[in-house]
């Protein structure tokens, strides 16, 4: 049975179970003189039964299409006498064999493929049979359990929620998973770039150019992974943003929050609002296709030389997308400052600027840089302006109007196209990808923290 | 000391400064609160005021006076409008956007309210002390100094140092705090707190203290310090206190006002209010038939 | 003591009047002038895509009376076989010399047969399979002009000389002399709704990358708003305050500020490479974006929760109702318009994501429109980041027009967001 139509009658099967449960509750609490007298409520031993026939058998389910792949895989593959030695052959001979059992292949296949791929028909066929018995048999059996089981003063409704309660608790875990996975995921793969390129020279090293040489005799491609030039071009571009973002952002919420009237804040905050709904994609179209060209000319008319992909018009769109997320932040923290401070100032004759600068912003500081950390991590985080709008190359310059590279740009052209996986080319994304989660996740916490301590003073 | 010249039945100086057709008026809607509102050495003036937050009305066409160098408590149950009236003298009622104020406000004879008068040095000549204490989240002594500072008063940092000085020793909290100036002003006690407030207020030499219920935050004790140092600050300024305690008011003010429902129903000298009140409705109060 | 009296005070005050004054002006000017940079930087983003884009929508068509002989086609009769091998190149060609007959030369005749796009031909073909009996008979049909034919006659409206780009000297001879005649026009551009993607941007179109982003968002709400509403309800209603709570708290803080490429990168290793999912699939990006969006649902989710009094609680436990019950009769239903709302947004975010879909190689260059959540697929705003850095002029119109279109959907979501919130969220 195909694993879709095996779903469709393990739901079908729980319903008759969920059924049968519901009437069986209904008939006993009839012959015992009223509902009153069961210890749920019939609905309660349906979903009982109903989880009891469904819960496990999905389960396992579940872990049968994860695992079959692999297993069918490996027992083919391991059955092989001529094993290639690389990953990339092993794949490509699996594929080969793969095809040959689906009966696409092109060209004649060579006994060997032929063999395994007669096997690994059978094999996925006695899989199938296999995993249809065993999750019928498993829910049938579980139901029938249930179902025998069943008497008046069962408390189906405690039991039921203790399985509601497990997913609950299984769903808001799923943030931790979430987490352990990524750590899990780069760190692997960073630890195995690193055995083929020392940390210390991917830390500190100087020249980036991760074109690994496809052919011993080829020219120039010898592969460097000095992430140094990645990391200053990041932190150019940050700059650049947060130099627009900052100022602006802080006096809009500073403006809409101390000094709009309400009609003016309800339609300016909106507008401010929308640029947090833009696409990042259409921020780095705006800034490849108007900014940059603009900042050339600009530049150029002023006597400067400016490459058409440049660091600041990546930064300065990216400025723009971040007003909106500075300001918001800004605006709740200056927000919980105490109205009576403001009072206090201005009882003494301070004029609006004076309170604002000397009680305001300084009380609220705390929130103020916890929320400009936040947006740094975004800034650092960010990816589609830079791809589209900060160039390539690899400078270790200082001049914002030179072509820069990110680290998030190298990931995105390191994995980009069909790589082979085992590449210290691919393998380097995933180390610049840690870096990245470790300084955006430190920058986070503290962030975090430092808000969570500023809205406890007010609260 | 102040001497009640004008009796309510008679024309108040009000009245003169309005056109004809309205003297009449006027002088009904003074005369609606019974006792002696008006004074003649007047420091501040206050005639006809009407404060209105949107549509509703908070304040019903209030006239008062206060004396120089004169303490008047303001009492009546919660909600009566004192509190908004008091904010009115130094226009913090402007920091509301929906707050309307109507009304003749004279401080030395010079406008409160219109288009030319800058809240600044206003509000510099008459401070406030709030209900909450509300220091900044600064040191003592740049609690003191913000006043000074922003305004230019002080030239020099020694100048600054006696100001600072001199304003707490008068708040009486130097002995308390002279060690610690550098400590920030919101670890201090509540009662402390609040004196530092008021060292705040006239660190800038106002003229004017309004105080919005100072002492409803603070314990007995702190609460008894706070109405001592009213009465020595009685010597060098005009003082309006809004007061939830009717104990308060008699022991630390001259002249009483009664607030009821945003109208002005009684002023008179504190021991005629706490003795012998003229209207039934101050009476019922005074006599905690409400509250 | 050497005080200074009311009055001198009062100068001094009076002195620096002037300056603090001038100060507050200047604070809140640059109040303004933020805002207004923010409000004009909404404005030259949306005048700029609107006015790079909206040409798009209307496609340049010219005009040619060709003639279905089936000699020069090869057939005899109209069935799928022959007209698979037709030569409909050959009649378009033809239709395009008889109209310039003094055309000679062979880079000059190349040159003419770029005229029409190079999807002339089906266009053609499929006129033939739905009517056989045009064979041997001659009509006027419509082509789509070819993409560099159709920016230089657009940009005849708004330029004097008109934008030249690869044109020719001849083309634009040409180009002018079918305007006259009438033999030019524009029409709506339905290609571009009705195709996938394509290499020529007169055939490009964005209903592959439409049907991918839904298909991609339906596995994103799936899997998103149950188990983000499932988390939510824990952490609200029945969490006990422990470290393990707390560990949870920490962490959807945190993977709210993780950048989205990083959530690509565990689709990549984990979903791709483990699990060996299929590469470009809408199931994986959907898998991705869930992670992705979690944070914000299971947020705004609790901020709904939050909001149901606590006096309803009270009254449902007082009249004997388990916890559970409590939460899915009573708190649930109220709480649902805030958690609604909170899907939208976290979908119009999940919408407007690329950069995580480039990592599982939602960059393909697909021209079907995916059938499945398991067909290779494209989605709108990495079609964008595509076009964006195609060299061909016409592909500037196309993504700004594509970006309109995704704008469009994301402001149509926010605002039912706001209405529903409006509309059904109670105050209590």
């Amino acid at each position: 049975m195909q694993t879709p139509t095996l779903f469709a009658m393990l739901l079908l099967l729980v319903l008759v179970v969920y059924g049968t449960g519901f009437s069986r509750a209904l008939a006993a609490a009839r012959s015992r003189g009223g509902m009153r007298n069961l210890a749920s409520l019939p609905s309660y031993y349906g979903t009982h039964a109903a989880l009891w026939c469904g819960l496990p058998a999905l389960i396992l389910l579940a872990a049968w299409l994860v695992f079959d792949d692999p297993i069918i895989r490996s027992l083919v593959m391991g059955s092989l006498a001529d094993r290639p030695d690389t990953i990339a052959g092993r794949d490509l001979l699996y594929a080969q064999i793969q095809n040959q059992a689906a009966g696409s292949l092109f060209g004649e296949p060579t006994a060997q493929v032929k063999a395994a791929a007669e096997r690994l028909t059978s094999l996925q066929q006695t899989a199938q049979l296999l995993q249809t018995a065993m999750v019928l048999v498993l829910s049938i059996g579980l139901a029938a359990f249930a179902l025998l089981r069943f008497s008046p003063e069962l408390r189906a409704r405690e039991k039921v929620e203790k399985v509601l309660r497990a997913l609950l608790v299984g769903c808001a875990s799923a943030a931790i998973l979430t987490t352990v996975g990524i750590l899990l995921s780069v760190l692997f793969e960073s630890l195995r770039f690193f055995q083929s390129v020392p940390v210390t020279e991917f830390l500190f090293g100087l020249h980036w150019s991760p074109q690994m040489a496809l052919r011993a005799d080829q020219v120039g491609s010898s592969g460097a992974f000095g992430a140094v030039p990645l990391f200053t071009g990041t932190l150019m571009v940050s700059a650049i943003a947060m130099f627009v973002a900052v100022p602006v952002g802080l006096m809009s919420a500073i403006y809409l929050a101390e000094y709009a009237s309400s009609r003016v804040r309800s339609l300016a905050k909106p507008v401010l609002e929308i640029l947090a709904g833009v696409p990042t994609v259409v921020y780095g179209f705006f800034a490849a296709l108007t900014v940059a060209p603009f900042v050339r000319d600009v530049a150029t008319s002023i006597g400067l030389e400016a490459s058409s992909e440049s660091a600041l018009a990546a930064g300065l769109v990216m400025g723009v997308m971040i007003i909106p997320f500075v300001s918001s932040l800004s605006d709740d923290v200056i927000n919980a400052v105490p109205q009576s401070l403001r009072d206090g100032a201005l009882g003494l004759g301070s004029t609006r600027s004076e309170t604002i600068r000397r009680v305001v912003i300084p009380a609220a500081l705390p929130g103020i840089v916890g929320g400009v950390l936040l947006a740094v991590s975004r800034a650092i985080g960010e990816t589609m302006i830079v791809v589209m709008a900060a160039g390539l190359a690899a400078n270790l310059t200082a001049n914002p109007l030179e072509s820069v590279t990110t680290v998030t740009v190298q990931i995105v052209t390191l994995l980009v196209g069909d790589q082979e996986f085992d590449s210290p080319k691919t393998l380097a994304a995933f180390a610049l990808g840690l870096m990245l989660f470790l300084s955006t996740l430190v920058l986070n916490f503290i962030a975090l923290h430092v808000v969570k301590k500023y809205r406890e003073q007010y609260d | 000391m102040t001497t009640m010249t004008l009796d309510a039945g008679t024309t108040a100086p009000a009245a003169t400064e309005q056109p004809e057709q309205d003297a009449v008026n006027t002088n009904t809607r003074v005369s609606e609160t019974v006792g002696h509102p008006l004074c003649d050495d007047a420091k501040l003036s206050m005639r006809n005021v009407n404060v209105f937050y949107g549509e509703t009305q908070a304040i019903h066409d209030v006239s008062l006076d206060i004396g120089r160098n004169e303490v008047v408590a303001m009492i009546g149950p919660s909600g009566c409008g004192k509190s908004t009236f008091l904010r009115c003298i130094n226009r913090m009622n402007d920091t509301i956007e929906s707050c309307r104020v109507e009304g003749d406000l004279t401080l030395d004879g010079e406008p409160i309210y219109g288009p030319k008068v800058d809240v600044v040095p206003l509000r510099a000549r008459v401070g406030m002390v709030f209900q909450k204490p509300n220091p900044f989240p600064k040191t003592i002594y740049e609690n003191v100094a913000y006043g000074p500072k922003i305004h230019g008063i002080a030239s020099r940092r020694a100048e600054l140092d006696e100001i600072v000085e001199n304003s707490l020793r008068r708040a009486g909290l130097w002995n308390e705090v002279k060690d610690r100036l550098d400590k920030p002003g919101t670890g201090l006690s509540g009662g402390q707190q609040q004196r530092l407030c008021i060292a705040r207020a006239i660190a800038v030499s106002p003229e004017v203290i309004l105080m919005d219920e100072p002492c409803s935050a603070l314990d007995p004790i702190a609460t008894a310090r706070i109405e001592e140092l009213i009465d020595e600050l009685r010597e060098n300024y005009t003082i309006a206190i809004v007061t939830h305690s009717m104990q308060q008011a008699a022991r630390v003010s001259q002249r009483t006002a009664y607030f009821h429902l945003g109208h002005l129903v009684e002023v008179n000298d504190t021991e005629t209010v706490f003795t012998n009140p003229e209207h039934e409705l101050t009476e019922a109060y005074i006599t905690g038939r409400f509250g | 003591m050497t005080d200074l009296s009311q009055a001198q005070v009062r100068e001094r005050i009076e002195q620096s009047l002037a300056r603090r004054h001038r100060k507050e002006k200047l604070f809140r000017g640059l109040g303004i002038a933020s805002i207004a940079f923010g409000v004009l930087a909404v404005l030259v983003l949306f005048t700029d895509i609107i006015s790079k884009g909206s040409g798009a929508f209307v496609q340049t068509a010219v005009q040619l009376e060709v003639t279905y002989d089936a000699a020069e086609l090869g057939i005899d009769t109209v069935d799928e076989e022959s007209l698979t091998w037709a030569n409909f190149t050959g009649v378009v060609r033809e239709a395009l010399r008889e109209r310039f007959p003094d055309v000679s030369g062979r880079s000059e005749k190349r040159e003419l047969y770029s005229l029409v796009s190079t999807g002339a031909p089906f266009t053609l073909r499929d006129r033939l399979a739905a009517n056989p009996e045009l064979l041997g008979k001659t009509e006027k049909v419509w082509f789509a002009a070819d993409d560099d034919v159709d920016t230089f006659y657009k940009s005849l409206d708004d330029s004097a000389g008109g934008f030249r780009g690869r044109t020719s000297e001849r083309m634009a001879g040409w180009v002018e002399q079918l305007a006259e005649s009438g033999e030019l026009k524009k029409r709506f551009n339905t290609t571009f709704f009705t195709n996938g993607d394509s290499r020529e941007p007169e055939q490009a179109g964005i209903r592959a990358a439409l049907v991918g982003s839904l298909l991609t968002l339906l596995v994103t709400l799936a899997l998103s708003f149950p188990i983000g509403v499932a988390a939510a309800i824990y952490l609200e209603e029945f969490a006990p305050r422990n470290r393990w709570t707390d560990l949870i708290e920490v962490n959807i803080n945190n993977l709210a500020a993780v950048p989205s490429i990083v959530f690509g990168l565990l689709g990549l290793a984990i979903f791709i490479n483990f699990f060996e999912l299929p590469r470009s699939a809408p199931l994986v990006g959907g898998l991705v974006l869930t992670l992705m969006t979690l944070p914000t649902i299971i947020i705004s989710s609790r901020a709904a929760l939050k909001s149901v009094p606590p006096s309803i609680r009270e009254a449902a436990m007082g009249m004997g109702a388990s916890r559970m019950q409590v939460v899915l009769h009573h708190v649930l239903p109220l709480a649902m318009p805030g958690m609604l709302t909170g899907a939208i947004i976290g979908m119009a975010q999940a919408l407007g994501e690329t950069a995580p879909l480039l990592m599982i190689g939602m960059v393909a260059f697909i021209v079907d429109v995916p059938g499945g959540v398991t067909d290779p697929a494209t989605v709108l705003p990495v079609q964008i980041f595509l076009w964006a850095d195609s060299p061909e002029r016409a592909f500037v119109e196309k993504t700004s027009a594509a970006i309109m279109v995704l704008l469009s959907v994301l402001i149509v979501m926010n605002a039912s967001a706001v209405w529903l919130r409006k509309k059904l969220e109670r105050r209590w």
